[in-house]
């Protein structure tokens, strides 16, 4: 599932598109007007960013318009954020050696 | 954080690379050492709870080192690192691998770099790490994912600890 979101993010357009209708929710005809791609390139590309959630559909009328899912880009970040957390204790741990060798010396 | 020393840290998914720098309060030797020498690696590397654990290390170019992150409940994650460029004092590289314990590695693998640059009486290590394939990087940053959530737990655990006297 993470990995989705690795894959869906590492598209530049993608990550566009996030940016985009991170301010305002678009039909993906309006996203391709936006991006001047043709309506498959725009479907695939909503394909992969529905799939791992990162974006929402709402019908409105006869139009869907897909939102900005901030929830799961934020377990994302958490995710990501673990990771550095490990590194972060790591390195405190070798502050802590570093100042032991000193003092010894 | 209780030191005032640089710590950046980025995920460049497109680029497949984790960018990290950390300054550290030391001389470039020492400094060098402690990224360099098993007896001095073992020391900091892994996490605690988890400890590490190197079977053997021959830190030249070709050399390797294998070695385990150890979970409290015994559970041995093992990995080989080889030395593919060496600039004493200067930069490293390592091409690093998960492995089982009979050093079969299980690839792919990902691509260490080792900078290190001193200024005054502080030393700055720069890590980029490089994953071939973006599913190795997803690894990767699970497998810190978990580590990190032991951290978490055992954090938690502590707090509980010390709130359970208080009572």
């Amino acid at each position: 599932m993470k990995q989705d979101i690795f894959q869906a993010i590492a598209d530049p357009t993608r990550r566009a598109i996030l940016t985009l209708i991170a301010i305002q929710s678009l039909t993906p005809n309006a996203m391709a007007e936006k991006f001047d791609m043709s309506r498959q390139a725009v479907s695939k590309h909503i394909k992969v960013l529905h799939e791992c959630e990162l974006i929402k559909p709402e019908q409105s009328g006869r139009e869907i318009y897909y939102h900005f899912n901030a929830k799961k880009m934020q377990e994302f970040d958490h995710w990501i954020a673990q990771f550095r957390q490990k590194w972060e204790i790591q390195f405190n741990q070798l502050d802590e050696l570093l100042s032991t060798i000193k003092d010894k010396k | 954080m209780s030191n005032n020393l640089l710590f950046d840290f980025n995920v460049d998914a497109e680029a497949k690379t984790v960018y990290i720098t950390r300054e550290f309060n030391a001389s470039l030797t020492l400094v060098w050492d402690a990224f360099t020498r098993a007896e001095l690696l073992d020391q900091w590397v892994a996490p605690a709870p988890m400890r590490a654990k190197t079977r053997y290390m021959d830190f030249r170019v070709g050399g390797r080192r294998f070695y385990a992150m150890i979970s409290p409940d015994g559970q041995a994650h093992w990995s080989v690192q080889k030395y593919t460029s060496i600039n004493a004092k200067t930069n490293f590289k390592v091409f690093s691998c998960f492995a089982d314990e009979d050093e079969t590695l299980q690839l792919p693998g990902s691509d260490w770099d080792y900078t290190f640059i001193e200024h005054g009486e502080k030393t700055t290590v720069m890590i980029t790490i490089y994953n071939d394939s973006r599913d190795r990087l997803q690894k990767m940053i699970e497998m810190g994912f978990k580590i990190g959530f032991t951290l978490t737990l055992q954090n938690l655990e502590d707090l509980l600890a010390t709130l359970s006297q208080k009572i």
